[in-house]
Protein backbone atom coordinates (compact mmCIF):
# COMPACT_ATOMS: atom_id res chain seq x y z
CA UNK A 1 0.00 0.00 0.00
CA UNK A 2 1.19 3.52 0.41
CA UNK A 3 3.66 4.95 2.14
CA UNK A 4 0.76 7.14 4.11
CA UNK A 5 -0.82 4.37 5.53
CA UNK A 6 2.02 2.74 7.30
CA UNK A 7 3.06 4.93 10.11
CA UNK A 8 -0.67 4.47 11.06
CA UNK A 9 -0.12 1.36 12.14
CA UNK A 10 2.43 2.50 15.14
CA UNK A 11 0.87 1.77 18.57
CA UNK A 12 0.71 5.56 19.71
CA UNK A 13 1.34 8.98 18.34
CA UNK A 14 -0.63 11.88 20.15
CA UNK A 15 -3.03 13.58 17.97
CA UNK A 16 -1.53 16.90 16.65
CA UNK A 17 -3.45 20.12 17.73
CA UNK A 18 -2.29 21.87 15.25
CA UNK A 19 -1.90 21.16 11.42
CA UNK A 20 -3.47 17.97 10.76
CA UNK A 21 -0.08 16.30 10.95
CA UNK A 22 -0.62 12.59 11.86
CA UNK A 23 -0.71 10.07 9.17
CA UNK A 24 -4.63 9.27 10.79
CA UNK A 25 -5.58 12.70 10.47
CA UNK A 26 -4.23 13.03 7.07
CA UNK A 27 -5.96 10.24 5.72
CA UNK A 28 -9.20 11.24 7.02
CA UNK A 29 -8.35 15.37 5.88
CA UNK A 30 -7.84 13.20 2.41
CA UNK A 31 -11.27 11.36 2.65
CA UNK A 32 -12.56 14.96 3.53
CA UNK A 33 -11.25 16.45 0.75
CA UNK A 34 -12.13 14.44 -1.88
CA UNK A 35 -15.65 14.43 -0.34
CA UNK A 36 -16.01 18.39 -0.75
CA UNK A 37 -15.16 18.14 -4.15
CA UNK A 38 -17.67 16.01 -4.97
CA UNK A 39 -20.91 16.86 -2.73
CA UNK A 40 -22.02 19.74 -4.84
CA UNK A 41 -22.11 17.58 -8.15
CA UNK A 42 -23.51 14.36 -6.79
CA UNK A 43 -26.14 15.96 -4.53
CA UNK A 44 -27.68 17.46 -7.60
CA UNK A 45 -27.14 14.60 -9.98
CA UNK A 46 -28.66 12.72 -7.47
CA UNK A 47 -31.17 14.33 -6.38
CA UNK A 48 -32.31 15.07 -10.10
CA UNK A 49 -31.10 12.42 -12.10
CA UNK A 50 -31.03 9.08 -10.02
CA UNK A 51 -33.90 10.06 -7.93
CA UNK A 52 -36.34 10.78 -10.90
CA UNK A 53 -34.44 7.59 -12.54
CA UNK A 54 -36.15 5.51 -9.82
CA UNK A 55 -39.31 7.42 -9.24
CA UNK A 56 -39.97 7.48 -12.68
CA UNK A 57 -39.87 3.90 -12.64
CA UNK A 58 -42.28 3.35 -9.59
CA UNK A 59 -45.08 6.03 -11.03
CA UNK A 60 -45.07 3.97 -14.09
CA UNK A 61 -47.17 1.11 -12.23
CA UNK A 62 -49.08 3.52 -10.53
CA UNK A 63 -52.36 5.37 -11.47
CA UNK A 64 -50.82 9.03 -9.54
CA UNK A 65 -51.94 12.15 -10.82
CA UNK A 66 -50.69 14.73 -8.59
CA UNK A 67 -53.87 14.07 -6.35
CA UNK A 68 -54.67 11.45 -3.81
CA UNK A 69 -52.91 8.40 -3.20
CA UNK A 70 -51.65 6.36 -5.88
CA UNK A 71 -52.79 2.79 -6.62
CA UNK A 72 -50.32 0.41 -8.11
CA UNK A 73 -52.21 -1.10 -11.41
CA UNK A 74 -49.16 -3.08 -12.35
CA UNK A 75 -48.62 -3.15 -15.95
CA UNK A 76 -51.77 -1.44 -16.73
CA UNK A 77 -49.76 1.22 -17.79
CA UNK A 78 -47.26 -0.52 -20.35
CA UNK A 79 -49.90 -2.42 -21.59
CA UNK A 80 -51.86 1.14 -22.62
CA UNK A 81 -48.51 2.04 -24.31
CA UNK A 82 -48.27 -0.59 -26.57
CA UNK A 83 -52.09 -1.32 -27.39
CA UNK A 84 -53.61 2.41 -27.15
CA UNK A 85 -53.78 3.68 -30.94
CA UNK A 86 -52.80 7.09 -30.03
CA UNK A 87 -49.92 6.05 -28.45
CA UNK A 88 -48.71 3.73 -31.13
CA UNK A 89 -49.39 6.33 -33.22
CA UNK A 90 -47.01 8.82 -31.71
CA UNK A 91 -44.54 6.27 -31.74
CA UNK A 92 -44.44 5.45 -35.07
CA UNK A 93 -44.30 9.44 -35.82
CA UNK A 94 -41.33 9.48 -33.82
CA UNK A 95 -40.11 6.38 -35.65
CA UNK A 96 -40.95 8.53 -39.30
CA UNK A 97 -39.56 11.55 -37.56
CA UNK A 98 -35.75 9.80 -36.92
CA UNK A 99 -36.02 8.01 -40.46
CA UNK A 100 -36.37 11.14 -41.89
CA UNK A 101 -34.46 13.87 -40.03
CA UNK A 102 -30.94 11.28 -39.73
CA UNK A 103 -30.10 10.60 -43.49
CA UNK A 104 -31.37 13.80 -44.42
CA UNK A 105 -29.34 15.99 -42.18
CA UNK A 106 -26.40 13.72 -42.25
CA UNK A 107 -25.73 13.74 -45.63
CA UNK A 108 -26.41 17.62 -46.17
CA UNK A 109 -23.64 17.58 -43.20
CA UNK A 110 -21.32 15.50 -44.65
CA UNK A 111 -21.60 17.25 -48.31
CA UNK A 112 -21.07 20.61 -46.67
CA UNK A 113 -18.32 19.50 -44.57
CA UNK A 114 -16.07 18.16 -47.49
CA UNK A 115 -16.84 21.61 -48.77
CA UNK A 116 -15.87 23.84 -46.76
CA UNK A 117 -12.74 21.08 -45.94
CA UNK A 118 -11.98 21.60 -49.71
CA UNK A 119 -8.37 24.04 -49.02
CA UNK A 120 -9.34 25.28 -52.51
CA UNK A 121 -12.38 26.95 -51.63
CA UNK A 122 -11.52 30.72 -51.30
CA UNK A 123 -13.31 32.26 -47.27
CA UNK A 124 -13.38 28.78 -45.77
CA UNK A 125 -13.41 30.31 -42.21
CA UNK A 126 -16.66 32.94 -43.54
CA UNK A 127 -18.20 29.44 -45.03
CA UNK A 128 -18.21 27.46 -42.02
CA UNK A 129 -18.93 30.15 -39.64
CA UNK A 130 -22.45 31.15 -41.57
CA UNK A 131 -22.98 27.42 -41.71
CA UNK A 132 -22.79 26.66 -38.58
CA UNK A 133 -24.80 29.47 -37.50
CA UNK A 134 -28.57 27.90 -37.39
CA UNK A 135 -27.15 25.76 -34.58
CA UNK A 136 -27.22 29.07 -32.08
CA UNK A 137 -31.04 29.60 -33.01
CA UNK A 138 -33.46 27.90 -30.71
CA UNK A 139 -35.88 25.45 -32.51
CA UNK A 140 -38.61 27.24 -31.55
CA UNK A 141 -37.07 30.60 -33.04
CA UNK A 142 -36.24 28.13 -36.30
CA UNK A 143 -40.07 27.22 -35.92
CA UNK A 144 -41.40 30.41 -36.37
CA UNK A 145 -38.85 31.93 -38.81
CA UNK A 146 -39.90 28.36 -40.96
CA UNK A 147 -43.55 29.36 -40.47
CA UNK A 148 -43.74 33.12 -41.73
CA UNK A 149 -41.71 31.58 -44.70
CA UNK A 150 -44.09 28.80 -45.53
CA UNK A 151 -47.36 30.54 -44.76
CA UNK A 152 -49.94 29.81 -47.63
CA UNK A 153 -51.00 33.73 -48.04
CA UNK A 154 -47.91 35.64 -47.07
CA UNK A 155 -44.91 33.66 -47.23
CA UNK A 156 -42.23 33.88 -49.85
CA UNK A 157 -40.76 30.27 -50.08
CA UNK A 158 -44.65 29.46 -50.48
CA UNK A 159 -44.79 32.32 -53.24
CA UNK A 160 -41.28 31.37 -54.87
CA UNK A 161 -42.71 27.87 -55.39
CA UNK A 162 -45.64 29.02 -56.72
CA UNK A 163 -43.67 31.23 -59.12
CA UNK A 164 -41.99 27.46 -60.19
CA UNK A 165 -45.31 26.27 -60.94
CA UNK A 166 -45.08 23.90 -57.74
CA UNK A 167 -48.35 24.23 -55.16
CA UNK A 168 -47.63 22.74 -51.75
CA UNK A 169 -50.59 24.45 -50.13
CA UNK A 170 -50.79 25.03 -46.34
CA UNK A 171 -47.83 22.60 -45.74
CA UNK A 172 -48.96 22.68 -41.40
CA UNK A 173 -52.56 21.73 -41.88
CA UNK A 174 -51.19 18.70 -44.65
CA UNK A 175 -51.57 15.37 -42.82
CA UNK A 176 -48.82 14.33 -45.17
CA UNK A 177 -46.76 17.25 -45.27
CA UNK A 178 -46.73 18.33 -41.82
CA UNK A 179 -44.33 15.76 -40.92
CA UNK A 180 -41.70 16.30 -43.84
CA UNK A 181 -41.93 20.34 -42.77
CA UNK A 182 -41.25 19.48 -38.77
CA UNK A 183 -38.55 17.73 -39.82
CA UNK A 184 -37.49 20.25 -42.27
CA UNK A 185 -37.09 22.58 -39.26
CA UNK A 186 -34.85 20.32 -36.97
CA UNK A 187 -32.61 19.63 -40.14
CA UNK A 188 -31.96 23.40 -40.91
CA UNK A 189 -31.24 23.78 -37.29
CA UNK A 190 -28.84 20.85 -36.97
CA UNK A 191 -26.63 20.48 -39.99
CA UNK A 192 -24.35 23.14 -38.83
CA UNK A 193 -23.61 21.03 -35.44
CA UNK A 194 -22.99 17.58 -37.21
CA UNK A 195 -21.15 18.99 -40.25
CA UNK A 196 -18.45 20.07 -37.92
CA UNK A 197 -17.91 17.18 -36.57
CA UNK A 198 -17.65 15.93 -39.75
CA UNK A 199 -15.19 18.35 -40.07
CA UNK A 200 -13.45 17.23 -37.28
CA UNK A 201 -12.97 13.97 -38.54
CA UNK A 202 -12.25 14.92 -42.02
CA UNK A 203 -8.85 16.79 -40.55
CA UNK A 204 -7.66 14.00 -38.61
CA UNK A 205 -7.52 11.87 -42.30
CA UNK A 206 -3.51 12.08 -42.91
CA UNK A 207 -2.97 13.88 -45.70
CA UNK A 208 -0.36 11.55 -46.83
CA UNK A 209 -2.95 9.09 -47.96
CA UNK A 210 -4.82 11.34 -50.44
CA UNK A 211 -0.95 11.63 -51.78
CA UNK A 212 -0.43 8.28 -52.05
CA UNK A 213 -3.97 7.20 -53.73
CA UNK A 214 -3.11 10.33 -56.21
CA UNK A 215 -0.01 8.30 -57.12
CA UNK A 216 -1.71 5.74 -57.74
CA UNK A 217 -4.05 7.63 -60.16
CA UNK A 218 -7.31 7.66 -57.55
CA UNK A 219 -9.85 10.66 -59.34
CA UNK A 220 -11.32 12.75 -56.67
CA UNK A 221 -14.28 10.34 -56.67
CA UNK A 222 -12.11 6.99 -56.10
CA UNK A 223 -10.28 9.30 -53.63
CA UNK A 224 -13.32 9.65 -51.20
CA UNK A 225 -14.82 6.02 -51.78
CA UNK A 226 -11.69 4.59 -50.77
CA UNK A 227 -9.53 7.01 -48.74
CA UNK A 228 -12.61 9.68 -47.08
CA UNK A 229 -15.31 7.23 -46.44
CA UNK A 230 -13.21 4.13 -45.00
CA UNK A 231 -11.58 7.00 -42.46
CA UNK A 232 -14.98 8.64 -41.78
CA UNK A 233 -16.72 5.94 -40.85
CA UNK A 234 -15.95 6.22 -36.91
CA UNK A 235 -17.74 9.73 -37.57
CA UNK A 236 -20.07 8.87 -39.49
CA UNK A 237 -21.49 6.02 -36.74
CA UNK A 238 -21.51 8.69 -34.20
CA UNK A 239 -23.57 11.42 -36.09
CA UNK A 240 -25.52 9.15 -37.54
CA UNK A 241 -26.46 7.87 -33.64
CA UNK A 242 -26.35 11.43 -32.26
CA UNK A 243 -29.10 12.26 -35.01
CA UNK A 244 -30.93 9.08 -34.24
CA UNK A 245 -30.97 10.13 -30.51
CA UNK A 246 -31.73 13.67 -31.23
CA UNK A 247 -34.75 12.84 -33.11
CA UNK A 248 -36.78 10.57 -30.35
CA UNK A 249 -36.48 13.94 -28.02
CA UNK A 250 -38.18 15.55 -30.93
CA UNK A 251 -40.71 18.06 -29.18
CA UNK A 252 -39.96 22.27 -29.40
CA UNK A 253 -40.63 23.20 -32.96
CA UNK A 254 -43.33 20.57 -33.28
CA UNK A 255 -45.22 22.26 -30.08
CA UNK A 256 -44.46 25.47 -31.55
CA UNK A 257 -45.78 24.54 -35.26
CA UNK A 258 -48.84 21.75 -35.47
CA UNK A 259 -49.09 21.15 -31.45
CA UNK A 260 -48.99 17.25 -32.66
CA UNK A 261 -51.80 17.95 -35.55
CA UNK A 262 -53.24 17.80 -38.31
CA UNK A 263 -54.93 14.57 -37.28
CA UNK A 264 -51.93 13.67 -34.58
CA UNK A 265 -49.89 13.42 -37.52
CA UNK A 266 -46.90 15.19 -36.14
CA UNK A 267 -47.79 13.36 -32.33
CA UNK A 268 -44.32 12.69 -31.14
CA UNK A 269 -43.12 10.30 -27.69
CA UNK A 270 -42.35 13.56 -25.92
CA UNK A 271 -45.58 15.58 -27.20
CA UNK A 272 -47.03 12.52 -25.92
CA UNK A 273 -45.42 12.50 -22.41
CA UNK A 274 -46.05 16.51 -22.18
CA UNK A 275 -49.52 16.29 -22.95
CA UNK A 276 -50.43 13.18 -20.31
CA UNK A 277 -48.01 14.38 -17.68
CA UNK A 278 -48.78 17.90 -17.69
CA UNK A 279 -51.70 18.93 -19.33
CA UNK A 280 -54.12 15.51 -18.38
CA UNK A 281 -52.05 14.64 -14.78
CA UNK A 282 -51.74 11.32 -16.26
CA UNK A 283 -48.45 11.32 -14.36
CA UNK A 284 -48.32 6.79 -13.98
CA UNK A 285 -49.48 6.81 -17.75
CA UNK A 286 -46.92 9.42 -18.70
CA UNK A 287 -43.87 7.90 -16.64
CA UNK A 288 -44.50 4.86 -18.24
CA UNK A 289 -44.37 6.56 -21.64
CA UNK A 290 -40.92 8.08 -20.42
CA UNK A 291 -39.39 4.84 -19.32
CA UNK A 292 -40.05 3.05 -22.80
CA UNK A 293 -38.46 6.25 -24.62
CA UNK A 294 -35.58 5.76 -21.71
CA UNK A 295 -35.08 2.06 -22.54
CA UNK A 296 -34.76 3.20 -26.81
CA UNK A 297 -31.98 5.84 -26.06
CA UNK A 298 -30.22 3.69 -23.88
CA UNK A 299 -30.09 0.89 -26.69
CA UNK A 300 -28.70 3.57 -29.01
CA UNK A 301 -26.56 4.88 -26.56
CA UNK A 302 -25.12 1.34 -25.71
CA UNK A 303 -24.26 0.63 -29.49
CA UNK A 304 -22.43 3.89 -29.56
CA UNK A 305 -20.54 3.27 -26.41
CA UNK A 306 -19.64 -0.53 -27.84
CA UNK A 307 -19.02 1.20 -31.14
CA UNK A 308 -16.75 3.68 -29.06
CA UNK A 309 -15.40 1.46 -26.57
CA UNK A 310 -13.93 -1.09 -30.11
CA UNK A 311 -12.27 2.40 -31.39
CA UNK A 312 -11.00 3.13 -28.51
CA UNK A 313 -9.29 -0.29 -27.90
CA UNK A 314 -7.78 0.10 -31.94
CA UNK A 315 -5.91 3.78 -31.29
CA UNK A 316 -4.68 2.62 -28.27
CA UNK A 317 -2.82 -0.59 -30.16
CA UNK B 1 -6.36 23.65 -77.78
CA UNK B 2 -3.93 25.90 -75.84
CA UNK B 3 -2.43 25.05 -72.53
CA UNK B 4 -3.80 28.73 -71.53
CA UNK B 5 -7.19 28.31 -72.31
CA UNK B 6 -7.46 24.84 -70.32
CA UNK B 7 -5.85 26.47 -67.68
CA UNK B 8 -8.72 29.52 -68.15
CA UNK B 9 -11.78 26.50 -68.21
CA UNK B 10 -10.69 25.48 -64.81
CA UNK B 11 -10.81 28.92 -63.30
CA UNK B 12 -14.03 29.56 -64.91
CA UNK B 13 -15.75 26.26 -63.65
CA UNK B 14 -13.86 26.82 -60.23
CA UNK B 15 -15.39 30.39 -60.03
CA UNK B 16 -18.90 29.16 -61.20
CA UNK B 17 -18.56 26.39 -58.64
CA UNK B 18 -17.72 28.78 -55.88
CA UNK B 19 -20.56 31.29 -57.08
CA UNK B 20 -23.20 28.14 -57.07
CA UNK B 21 -22.07 27.63 -53.43
CA UNK B 22 -21.92 30.88 -52.14
CA UNK B 23 -25.56 31.35 -53.40
CA UNK B 24 -26.78 27.62 -51.37
CA UNK B 25 -25.51 29.22 -48.40
CA UNK B 26 -28.00 32.15 -48.80
CA UNK B 27 -30.48 30.52 -49.53
CA UNK B 28 -30.15 28.37 -46.79
CA UNK B 29 -29.36 30.89 -44.42
CA UNK B 30 -32.76 32.36 -45.60
CA UNK B 31 -34.51 31.96 -42.16
CA UNK B 32 -31.33 34.10 -40.40
CA UNK B 33 -32.02 36.64 -43.28
CA UNK B 34 -35.93 36.42 -43.29
CA UNK B 35 -35.67 36.88 -39.20
CA UNK B 36 -33.44 40.71 -39.87
CA UNK B 37 -35.54 41.82 -42.37
CA UNK B 38 -38.82 41.14 -41.15
CA UNK B 39 -37.92 42.96 -37.84
CA UNK B 40 -37.51 45.89 -39.40
CA UNK B 41 -40.97 45.81 -41.65
CA UNK B 42 -43.98 47.55 -41.03
CA UNK B 43 -47.07 46.07 -40.53
CA UNK B 44 -48.75 46.62 -44.28
CA UNK B 45 -45.38 45.07 -45.39
CA UNK B 46 -45.00 41.77 -43.46
CA UNK B 47 -49.17 40.70 -44.65
CA UNK B 48 -48.80 41.94 -48.09
CA UNK B 49 -49.01 40.12 -51.11
CA UNK B 50 -46.88 39.52 -53.24
CA UNK B 51 -44.24 39.01 -50.64
CA UNK B 52 -40.62 40.97 -50.56
CA UNK B 53 -37.76 40.20 -49.16
CA UNK B 54 -36.61 43.90 -48.20
CA UNK B 55 -38.64 46.23 -46.66
CA UNK B 56 -39.30 49.27 -48.17
CA UNK B 57 -39.64 51.30 -45.32
CA UNK B 58 -37.17 50.39 -42.32
CA UNK B 59 -39.51 50.60 -39.20
CA UNK B 60 -39.10 49.71 -35.28
CA UNK B 61 -42.59 49.77 -34.60
CA UNK B 62 -42.41 45.63 -34.44
CA UNK B 63 -39.22 46.38 -31.59
CA UNK B 64 -41.72 48.73 -29.43
CA UNK B 65 -44.87 46.25 -29.49
CA UNK B 66 -43.71 42.89 -28.77
CA UNK B 67 -42.86 45.19 -25.17
CA UNK B 68 -46.28 45.62 -25.39
CA UNK B 69 -47.71 42.27 -26.56
CA UNK B 70 -45.33 40.46 -23.53
CA UNK B 71 -43.67 41.61 -20.48
CA UNK B 72 -40.77 41.56 -22.36
CA UNK B 73 -38.19 42.81 -20.42
CA UNK B 74 -38.69 40.73 -17.45
CA UNK B 75 -38.42 37.99 -19.93
CA UNK B 76 -34.81 38.79 -21.33
CA UNK B 77 -33.86 38.87 -17.75
CA UNK B 78 -34.97 35.96 -16.64
CA UNK B 79 -33.56 34.18 -19.74
CA UNK B 80 -30.17 36.11 -18.66
CA UNK B 81 -30.73 34.65 -14.82
CA UNK B 82 -31.76 30.85 -15.75
CA UNK B 83 -29.07 30.07 -18.42
CA UNK B 84 -26.38 32.20 -16.74
CA UNK B 85 -26.90 31.18 -13.30
CA UNK B 86 -27.05 27.45 -14.81
CA UNK B 87 -24.03 28.07 -16.77
CA UNK B 88 -22.33 29.63 -13.15
CA UNK B 89 -23.33 26.80 -10.66
CA UNK B 90 -23.11 24.16 -13.71
CA UNK B 91 -19.22 25.27 -14.03
CA UNK B 92 -18.11 25.31 -10.52
CA UNK B 93 -20.02 22.12 -9.14
CA UNK B 94 -18.67 20.24 -12.38
CA UNK B 95 -15.04 21.49 -12.21
CA UNK B 96 -15.11 20.46 -8.50
CA UNK B 97 -16.11 17.47 -9.15
CA UNK B 98 -13.88 17.08 -12.48
CA UNK B 99 -10.76 17.77 -10.62
CA UNK B 100 -11.82 15.14 -8.05
CA UNK B 101 -12.05 12.39 -10.98
CA UNK B 102 -9.27 13.50 -12.73
CA UNK B 103 -6.82 13.90 -9.88
CA UNK B 104 -7.80 12.34 -6.40
CA UNK B 105 -6.99 9.33 -6.43
CA UNK B 106 -9.86 8.04 -4.29
CA UNK B 107 -11.77 4.26 -3.78
CA UNK B 108 -14.55 3.80 -5.92
CA UNK B 109 -13.77 6.78 -8.30
CA UNK B 110 -13.54 4.39 -11.84
CA UNK B 111 -17.03 3.05 -10.62
CA UNK B 112 -18.25 6.67 -10.33
CA UNK B 113 -16.85 7.91 -13.65
CA UNK B 114 -18.45 5.13 -15.26
CA UNK B 115 -22.16 5.81 -13.45
CA UNK B 116 -21.83 9.65 -14.56
CA UNK B 117 -20.38 8.46 -17.93
CA UNK B 118 -23.91 5.86 -18.06
CA UNK B 119 -26.04 8.86 -16.74
CA UNK B 120 -25.27 11.12 -19.48
CA UNK B 121 -27.61 8.62 -21.84
CA UNK B 122 -30.90 9.53 -19.89
CA UNK B 123 -32.60 12.11 -21.63
CA UNK B 124 -33.88 14.61 -18.98
CA UNK B 125 -37.56 14.12 -21.43
CA UNK B 126 -37.79 10.76 -19.90
CA UNK B 127 -37.55 11.32 -15.90
CA UNK B 128 -39.32 15.09 -16.65
CA UNK B 129 -42.26 13.89 -14.48
CA UNK B 130 -40.54 12.87 -11.10
CA UNK B 131 -37.95 16.40 -11.70
CA UNK B 132 -41.22 18.54 -11.26
CA UNK B 133 -42.57 16.75 -8.24
CA UNK B 134 -39.60 17.03 -6.95
CA UNK B 135 -39.40 20.51 -7.53
CA UNK B 136 -43.28 21.19 -6.68
CA UNK B 137 -42.48 19.45 -3.60
CA UNK B 138 -39.95 21.93 -2.59
CA UNK B 139 -42.27 24.98 -3.75
CA UNK B 140 -39.74 25.99 -6.16
CA UNK B 141 -42.71 25.99 -9.53
CA UNK B 142 -42.37 29.67 -10.44
CA UNK B 143 -38.91 30.43 -9.31
CA UNK B 144 -35.29 30.51 -10.08
CA UNK B 145 -34.33 28.17 -7.86
CA UNK B 146 -36.91 25.25 -9.65
CA UNK B 147 -35.41 26.33 -13.23
CA UNK B 148 -31.76 25.85 -12.13
CA UNK B 149 -31.08 23.68 -9.53
CA UNK B 150 -31.57 20.67 -11.14
CA UNK B 151 -29.38 21.94 -13.62
CA UNK B 152 -26.81 23.10 -11.50
CA UNK B 153 -24.40 19.93 -12.41
CA UNK B 154 -24.63 17.90 -15.24
CA UNK B 155 -22.80 14.49 -16.48
CA UNK B 156 -21.52 15.82 -19.29
CA UNK B 157 -19.83 18.83 -17.49
CA UNK B 158 -18.12 16.66 -15.73
CA UNK B 159 -16.75 13.87 -18.22
CA UNK B 160 -15.84 17.02 -20.29
CA UNK B 161 -13.73 18.77 -17.96
CA UNK B 162 -11.89 15.33 -16.67
CA UNK B 163 -10.49 14.67 -19.95
CA UNK B 164 -9.40 18.20 -20.10
CA UNK B 165 -7.55 17.86 -16.47
CA UNK B 166 -5.98 14.72 -17.44
CA UNK B 167 -4.68 16.45 -20.46
CA UNK B 168 -2.68 19.15 -18.58
CA UNK B 169 0.92 18.84 -16.68
CA UNK B 170 1.10 17.80 -13.72
CA UNK B 171 4.03 19.30 -12.79
CA UNK B 172 3.36 22.14 -11.49
CA UNK B 173 0.36 20.49 -9.14
CA UNK B 174 3.04 17.47 -7.64
CA UNK B 175 5.31 21.33 -7.09
CA UNK B 176 2.79 22.51 -5.31
CA UNK B 177 1.61 19.58 -3.27
CA UNK B 178 5.51 18.48 -2.17
CA UNK B 179 5.51 22.67 -1.07
CA UNK B 180 2.21 21.70 1.27
CA UNK B 181 -0.52 23.29 -0.62
CA UNK B 182 -3.84 21.95 -0.31
CA UNK B 183 -6.11 20.30 -3.19
CA UNK B 184 -8.55 23.24 -3.14
CA UNK B 185 -5.51 25.82 -3.85
CA UNK B 186 -4.10 23.52 -6.29
CA UNK B 187 -7.69 23.25 -8.19
CA UNK B 188 -7.89 27.05 -7.57
CA UNK B 189 -4.47 28.47 -8.57
CA UNK B 190 -3.35 26.02 -10.96
CA UNK B 191 -5.86 23.52 -12.74
CA UNK B 192 -8.48 26.37 -13.00
CA UNK B 193 -6.38 28.99 -14.80
CA UNK B 194 -4.90 26.49 -17.11
CA UNK B 195 -8.08 25.21 -18.19
CA UNK B 196 -10.07 28.91 -19.19
CA UNK B 197 -10.37 27.29 -22.59
CA UNK B 198 -12.55 24.50 -21.89
CA UNK B 199 -14.20 26.38 -19.27
CA UNK B 200 -15.35 28.80 -21.49
CA UNK B 201 -16.30 25.79 -23.95
CA UNK B 202 -18.21 24.83 -21.71
CA UNK B 203 -19.87 28.06 -20.52
CA UNK B 204 -21.20 28.61 -23.90
CA UNK B 205 -22.28 25.22 -24.93
CA UNK B 206 -24.25 25.52 -21.41
CA UNK B 207 -25.23 28.86 -21.67
CA UNK B 208 -26.94 28.49 -25.54
CA UNK B 209 -28.77 25.10 -24.52
CA UNK B 210 -30.40 26.69 -22.20
CA UNK B 211 -31.20 30.03 -23.39
CA UNK B 212 -32.50 27.79 -26.03
CA UNK B 213 -34.73 25.28 -24.48
CA UNK B 214 -38.71 25.46 -24.30
CA UNK B 215 -39.35 22.39 -23.09
CA UNK B 216 -38.15 22.74 -19.71
CA UNK B 217 -39.37 26.93 -18.80
CA UNK B 218 -42.68 25.42 -20.37
CA UNK B 219 -42.94 22.79 -16.84
CA UNK B 220 -41.31 24.69 -14.38
CA UNK B 221 -43.03 27.85 -15.03
CA UNK B 222 -47.12 28.73 -15.52
CA UNK B 223 -46.70 32.53 -14.71
CA UNK B 224 -46.33 34.73 -17.85
CA UNK B 225 -43.83 36.72 -15.47
CA UNK B 226 -41.55 33.66 -15.23
CA UNK B 227 -40.56 32.52 -18.70
CA UNK B 228 -37.64 33.06 -20.90
CA UNK B 229 -37.95 34.45 -24.22
CA UNK B 230 -38.07 31.45 -25.71
CA UNK B 231 -41.45 30.16 -23.78
CA UNK B 232 -42.99 33.21 -23.91
CA UNK B 233 -42.57 33.95 -27.67
CA UNK B 234 -44.57 31.16 -28.29
CA UNK B 235 -47.51 32.72 -26.38
CA UNK B 236 -47.61 34.80 -29.65
CA UNK B 237 -48.95 31.65 -31.51
CA UNK B 238 -52.54 30.89 -30.25
CA UNK B 239 -54.23 27.71 -31.57
CA UNK B 240 -55.65 28.94 -35.08
CA UNK B 241 -55.19 32.73 -34.21
CA UNK B 242 -53.29 35.20 -36.65
CA UNK B 243 -49.39 35.18 -35.64
CA UNK B 244 -48.34 38.80 -35.68
CA UNK B 245 -45.19 37.81 -37.86
CA UNK B 246 -43.39 41.39 -37.93
CA UNK B 247 -43.85 40.88 -33.73
CA UNK B 248 -42.59 38.11 -33.67
CA UNK B 249 -39.56 37.85 -36.22
CA UNK B 250 -38.55 41.25 -33.90
CA UNK B 251 -38.78 39.36 -30.89
CA UNK B 252 -36.60 36.39 -32.33
CA UNK B 253 -34.21 38.92 -33.59
CA UNK B 254 -33.46 39.64 -29.67
CA UNK B 255 -33.65 35.88 -28.56
CA UNK B 256 -30.87 34.96 -30.96
CA UNK B 257 -28.67 38.24 -30.28
CA UNK B 258 -26.65 37.51 -27.11
CA UNK B 259 -25.82 34.23 -28.64
CA UNK B 260 -24.96 35.46 -32.13
CA UNK B 261 -22.70 38.26 -30.43
CA UNK B 262 -21.58 35.59 -27.93
CA UNK B 263 -20.54 33.07 -30.83
CA UNK B 264 -18.81 35.75 -32.60
CA UNK B 265 -16.58 36.89 -29.43
CA UNK B 266 -15.67 33.04 -29.40
CA UNK B 267 -16.27 31.63 -32.87
CA UNK B 268 -13.23 29.71 -33.57
CA UNK B 269 -12.90 28.16 -30.32
CA UNK B 270 -16.42 27.42 -30.24
CA UNK B 271 -16.50 25.66 -33.09
CA UNK B 272 -13.56 23.62 -32.22
CA UNK B 273 -14.77 22.42 -29.06
CA UNK B 274 -18.41 22.18 -30.05
CA UNK B 275 -16.56 19.51 -32.63
CA UNK B 276 -14.14 17.67 -29.44
CA UNK B 277 -16.72 17.96 -27.44
CA UNK B 278 -18.89 15.33 -30.33
CA UNK B 279 -15.76 13.35 -30.65
CA UNK B 280 -14.01 12.80 -27.60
Amino acid sequence: MTTQQLPSRRPYRPPARLGGGTPLNASFRRRATVVAFLAPALIILGAFVAWPMVSALGLSFTDASGFGDPNFVGLANYLRVFTDPHILRSIANTGLYAVLFTPVAVVIALVLALIVNSPRLPFRGFFRSTLFLPFIVSLAVAAFAWSYLLDPQIGLVNYWLQGAGIRIGNVLQDPLLAMPTVVLVAVWKSFGFYMVIFLAGLQDIPGSLYEAAELDGAGAWKRFTNVTFPMLSNTFAFVVIVALIAALQAFDQIYVLTGGGPYRSTETIVMQVYQSGFKDLDLGFASALSYVLLIITLLLSLVQFLFFGRRGEELSE
Amino acid sequence: MTAITVLRRRDLLRWLAFAGFLIVTIALMLPVIIIVLTAFKPASEVNAYPPTLFPHQWTLDNFAAIFQRLPFGRLILNSFVFAGGVTLLALVFDSLAAYALASLNFRGSRVLLIVIIASLMIPFQATLIPIYQLVAQLGWVNTFAGLIAPRAADAFGIFFLRQFFLSLPRDLDSAARIDGASEFRIFRSIVLPNAVPALLTLAVFTFVNNWNDLLWPLVFTTDQDMGTITSGLTLLTGPGGIIPQGIMMAGSLIAVLPLAIMFLLVQRRFIESVASSGLK
